[in-house]
């Protein structure tokens, strides 16, 4: 953390998105964080995405738990709605938060441990129901906020700063994912944002669940020389599937690539996802290739990255409820709620 | 072809002393952020201490120097406005203490070498300064009865007030200099027939240009040369004008002229300029100046004749000129083909000065261009006669104090080194220097770190009535403390470097996040122009270097865009391994003398001690 304000002063030339708007109108408050975790980075990558997809503030509405990473929140799109909710608690309060209002955009920001441990269930349905929101866990392996306990994500082979080992396995949060239905299932690493901005801009564009598993080393508590979360051992172990590029709704191409070796998925709202492939024969649309590829990678001590799986149906809650278009929030309170009138008939029905 | 960007040498000085940007540009390199940060704790006499080592003259120039620190003022490339850098060089001098225990000693003994220093201007009161401490006995000649050069003669007093003026050269000259006013040179070979061991010709540029058009000689009981007229009114020769005024040229000489005629009887005073307005030569702020006395200027006016009628003078005939540009931006000016007549009573040209060395004979060894300037070495100021100096505007033509007082301080080197019989060149002193952590603590920096969004601050004028009514009454009233210390929190500590130590680096990207300017990157390396290009803001500005770091551990470099950095200490606050750090920078010219560097050297070295 740092005690004084980031200065307003910014580089003349800094480029301005079509809202008129500069990188630097999408950032937060002072992270107080410690320097160098890798909360931050992403924080920095999230603020990139919004400004690139020329979100206005209003339309967000920023989600998280408790811990280091559910801080992070605070540090972007200071003007955007928020609720810092309870531990492990961000999947309902964004459930109900998105069936009254289906028209924002809805970011979760959460951690291993928040998601993995005490919010691992509320993690699960909001998936199983295709909630339509970014689920964005920042991955560190351990309980940061509360002085580096292990997580369940971090590795059996991965001991703790101090030296003791880690005796249980780990889960691997995009692997439940791609099995209880999100959409949109991708990997990425705090220090690769070429490859993480990109990811956040598709994710946040695609209708239905998109989860983001971002490896973010604590600088503090779990980034030793033995450990599996490291900006080094991520660094060195980091098996990249495939490259994006995320293309807007009516922008063209600029870049021709030689034929064959890219792929564009077309997202319902128009905006495209250029991926080039990197020889593996890596189909992201096969789901059952997906978690085979992933756990050869990970039997071989790789950190599988970039857009793991992809379900082009984009399906919804909504979609699956048949809500009605409106959002419930602005609807006239005789039409949300008709009266014991029209609950009559209904209640007839049982009788 | 070259396909990457090599490292920066950070040990060579002259890359953080290029990074403080005011003090690369000032010609004697005086350490502006920590004189700044002296008033902004009010230590004012420690940072008059550092000027007057430094530039020798803090109370005049901290009123009309010339200035080229503030449009080089990194502040100014962020928000338009450069900090008053010069504004609070005059609050050091307004509020500073007696400093007569601070001045270096003169030797009782001299050291038996003689020294003449021909023209009592800037230049030659400089190397005076550096000379007598070191025991030179100097003579100092001049064709006026006080010494001051063009700072007493032409340069008004409602700009720079006599007592000013003369505590600060005089301060010199009571230092010991055998004073030979009011004496002119009229032969150099006389004056070597004196057996001096070393010459400085400081006699400037003394003859004002003249223009032959029709109805020149005629009309010349109304046409004045625009520096013989001020130098008239400094010495109380002349103290009325015609009501009706016409100045012609649009440089600082005109703003003076037009200016002084409307304080002793101008009522209608014009500036008429060639040129469009825009590529007039005056600085911005004297035009400001003239302009808020009411003073119109016309552009685009060039003059054609001076006409009489009836016997008596009328006015001026000018032609109405049109800038046309050709493709590579070259101007060329047209007559439009419609003429003007601006009647009046005085003219005042002020078109420009020329050297004047006729007073040197051509078979000394003294070898001059075709064009009449000397030959002068840039690096040792001698002439091509050995033990023959030249200095100030008498060296390359008309420039100015801060240049003048930086050739003298070359000049004393070179006059010490050649009377000691050491080479001019090979012997001439390293500047000093050092590099010092300024962390004090975890979010805690021996500098405020934090950024001023503070505006320029206006400095408060005399009320212009009063100021017109009388010659001497200074326009500028100068900073009182309190608008002193915000003006001196604008400066951003540009010595107080940003320094990277690769090996530390785990490349978290924390500092580049943080950065507010964007002036981090950890980026593949490339050739120069193509790296500038690929930075996250691309790096435009050529004249502003890049820090590049050898390789780090993923092969890629760091890149840092040194031109808009406001030294705020984030990327160092954010750096978990300590790969960043804020260490300030020092730097002082060396002098000749030891003793007119006291305070520089303890400035240099209590930062090494911490
Ligand atoms: C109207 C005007 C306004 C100016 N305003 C500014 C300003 O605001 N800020 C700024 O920085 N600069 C200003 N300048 C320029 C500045 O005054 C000069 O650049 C500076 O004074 C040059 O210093 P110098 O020591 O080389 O010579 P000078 O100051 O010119 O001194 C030379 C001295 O030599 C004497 N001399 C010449 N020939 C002989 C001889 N043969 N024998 C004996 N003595 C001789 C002269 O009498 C004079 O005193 C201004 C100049 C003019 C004309
Ligand atoms: C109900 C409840 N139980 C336990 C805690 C204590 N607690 C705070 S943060 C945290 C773990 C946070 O870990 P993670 O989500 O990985 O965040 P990180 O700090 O690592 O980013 C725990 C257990 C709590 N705040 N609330
Ligand atoms: S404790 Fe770890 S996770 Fe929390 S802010 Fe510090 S580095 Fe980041
Ligand atoms: S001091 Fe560091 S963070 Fe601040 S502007 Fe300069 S490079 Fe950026
Ligand atoms: S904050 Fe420090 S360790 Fe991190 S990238 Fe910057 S210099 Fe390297
Ligand atoms: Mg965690």
């Amino acid at each position: 953390m740092s005690y004084i304000q980031k200065p307003k002063a910014f580089h003349p030339a800094l480029k301005k998105n079509k809202l008129g708007l500069t990188r630097r109108d999408y950032e937060g408050a002072m992270s107080t964080l410690c320097a160098g975790c890798g909360h931050d980075s992403i924080t920095a990558a999230i603020i990139e995405a919004c400004f690139k997809l020329e979100l206005p503030a209003h339309r967000l509405a920023k989600v998280s738990g408790i811990g280091c990473s559910s801080k992070a929140p605070t540090y972007f799109l200071s003007r955007s709605h928020g609720f810092n909710s309870v531990h492990g608690r961000m999947p309902s309060i964004t459930t109900g938060a998105n069936l009254a209002n289906r028209d924002l955009v809805y970011l979760g920001v959460s951690g291993d441990g928040d998601t993995a441990s005490i919010g691992l269930s509320q993690f699960c349905h909001a998936m199983r129901r295709q909630l339509n929101m970014t689920y964005i866990v920042m991955n560190n392996g351990c309980y940061g906020l509360t002085k580096g306990q292990f997580s369940a994500t971090n590795d059996k082979a991965s001991p703790s700063k101090k030296g003791e080992s880690n005796l249980f396995e780990a889960i691997d949060l995009a692997q439940i994912a791609i099995q209880l239905g999100a959409g949109f299932v991708g990997r990425s690493f705090s220090g690769d944002k070429a490859q993480l901005v990109p990811l956040i801009e598709a994710a946040m564009s695609y209708n239905g669940f998109a989860f983001l598993d971002v490896v973010s080393p604590c600088v503090t508590f779990n980034n030793h020389p033995a450990s599996t979360k490291s900006y080094d051992y991520v660094r060195g172990h980091n098996a990249v599937l495939d490259k994006l590029d995320f293309v807007p709704p009516e922008e063209e191409i600029e870049i021709d690539y030689a034929e064959g070796t890219t792929s564009d998925v077309e997202l319902h709202g128009g905006a495209k996802i250029r991926l080039h492939k990197l020889d593996t024969g890596y189909d992201p649309t096969d789901a059952d290739q997906a978690i085979n590829t992933i756990r050869e990678r990970l039997n071989a001590g790789e950190v599988t990255t970039g857009l793991l799986y992809f379900d082009g149906r984009e399906q919804d809650l909504h979609e699956t409820l048949g809500t009605s278009e409106r959002p419930l929030n602005t609807l006239p309170l005789g039409e949300l709620c008709p009266g014991s009138e029209a609950l009559e008939p209904i209640n007839d029905r049982f009788r | 072809m070259q396909r990457a960007t090599s490292p920066t040498d950070v040990d060579d000085p002259e890359y953080f002393h290029k990074v403080v940007d005011c003090q690369w540009a000032c010609p004697a390199h005086t350490p502006v952020p920590e004189y700044i940060r002296l008033i902004a704790q009010r230590r004012f006499t420690d940072a008059y201490m550092l000027n007057w080592e430094s530039n020798v003259f803090p109370g005049i120039l901290g009123r009309v120097c010339d200035r080229p620190c503030e449009p080089a003022c990194r502040r100014g490339r962020i928000e338009e406005k450069p900090v008053a850098i010069c504004r609070l060089k005059r609050v050091a001098a307004d509020y500073r203490d007696d400093i007569s225990d601070r001045l270096p000693e003169i030797p009782k003994e001299g050291n038996g070498k003689r020294v003449a220093l021909l023209g009592a201007g800037p230049a030659s009161l400089t190397v005076a300064r550096d000379l007598l401490p070191l025991g030179y006995a100097c003579t100092l000649f001049d064709k006026d009865p006080k010494a001051g050069g063009l700072m007493r003669t032409n340069i008004p007093s409602f700009r720079l007030p006599e007592n000013v003026l003369d505590e600060e050269v005089y301060r010199i000259v009571d230092f010991g200099v055998e004073p030979r006013f009011g004496e002119e040179v009229t032969s150099l070979k006389a004056i070597l027939d004196d057996d001096y061991d070393a010459v400085f010709v400081g006699t400037g540029a003394p003859k004002g240009k003249d223009l032959n058009i029709e109805g020149r000689r005629e009309c010349s009981d109304n046409i004045q040369i625009g520096i013989s007229f001020l130098t008239s009114v400094a010495f109380g020769h002349v103290d009325t004008i015609g009501e009706r005024v016409v100045v012609i040229g649009g440089g600082n000489t005109a703003m003076d002229c037009c200016r002084t005629a409307l304080r002793i009887g101008g009522k209608d005073v014009r500036v008429t300029v060639r040129s469009p307005r825009k590529d007039m030569k005056a600085s911005d702020w004297e035009i400001e100046e003239a302009e808020q006395e009411g003073i119109p200027i016309y552009d685009n006016h060039s003059p054609k004749a001076f006409v009489r009628e009836n016997g008596k003078f009328k006015g001026v005939l000018f032609e109405v000129m049109r800038a046309e540009y050709d493709e590579d931006g070259k101007r060329t000016l047209v007559s439009t083909g419609e003429e003007v007549l601006f009647e009046c009573d005085d003219v005042l040209m002020a078109i420009g000065q020329d050297n004047a060395f006729d007073w040197i004979e051509r078979d000394l060894g003294v070898e001059f261009e075709s064009w009449g300037m000397p030959l002068v070495d840039k690096t040792t100021m001698m002439s091509t006669l050995p033990g023959v100096f030249f200095g100030g505007d008498s060296a390359w033509g008309p420039e100015n104090i801060i240049v003048a007082v930086a050739h003298g301080h070359q000049a004393a080197i070179s006059i010490d080194l050649h009377c000691r019989g050491e080479d001019l060149v090979q012997s001439r002193p390293a500047p000093g220097h050092s590099l010092i952590s300024q962390k004090m603590g975890i979010h805690e920096w021996a500098y405020e770190n934090d950024y001023a969004s503070t505006g320029r601050v206006d400095v408060p004028h005399e009320d212009l009535a009063k100021s017109l009514k009388d010659l001497k009454v200074e326009v500028e009233l100068g900073y009182d403390d309190q608008l002193a210390f915000d003006e001196a929190e604008r400066c951003l500590n540009c010595d107080v470097q940003t320094v990277f130590t690769g090996p530390l680096c785990i490349e978290c990207d924390a500092c580049m996040d943080i950065c507010p300017i964007d002036c981090i990157n950890f980026i593949e390396n490339a050739a120069e122009p193509e790296l500038r290009q690929n930075l996250r803001v691309p790096a435009l500005n050529t004249d502003q270097a890049l820090y590049v770091s050898p390789p780090l551990k993923t092969g890629r470099i760091m890149a840092k865009d040194e031109d808009m950095c406001v030294h705020c200490g984030l990327c160092a606050e954010r750096c978990p391994t300590g790969a960043w750090d804020m260490q300030k920078f020092t730097y002082v010219k060396t002098q000749a003398a030891k003793p007119c560097q006291v305070n520089l050297d303890a400035y240099v070295q209590w930062s090494k001690a911490g």
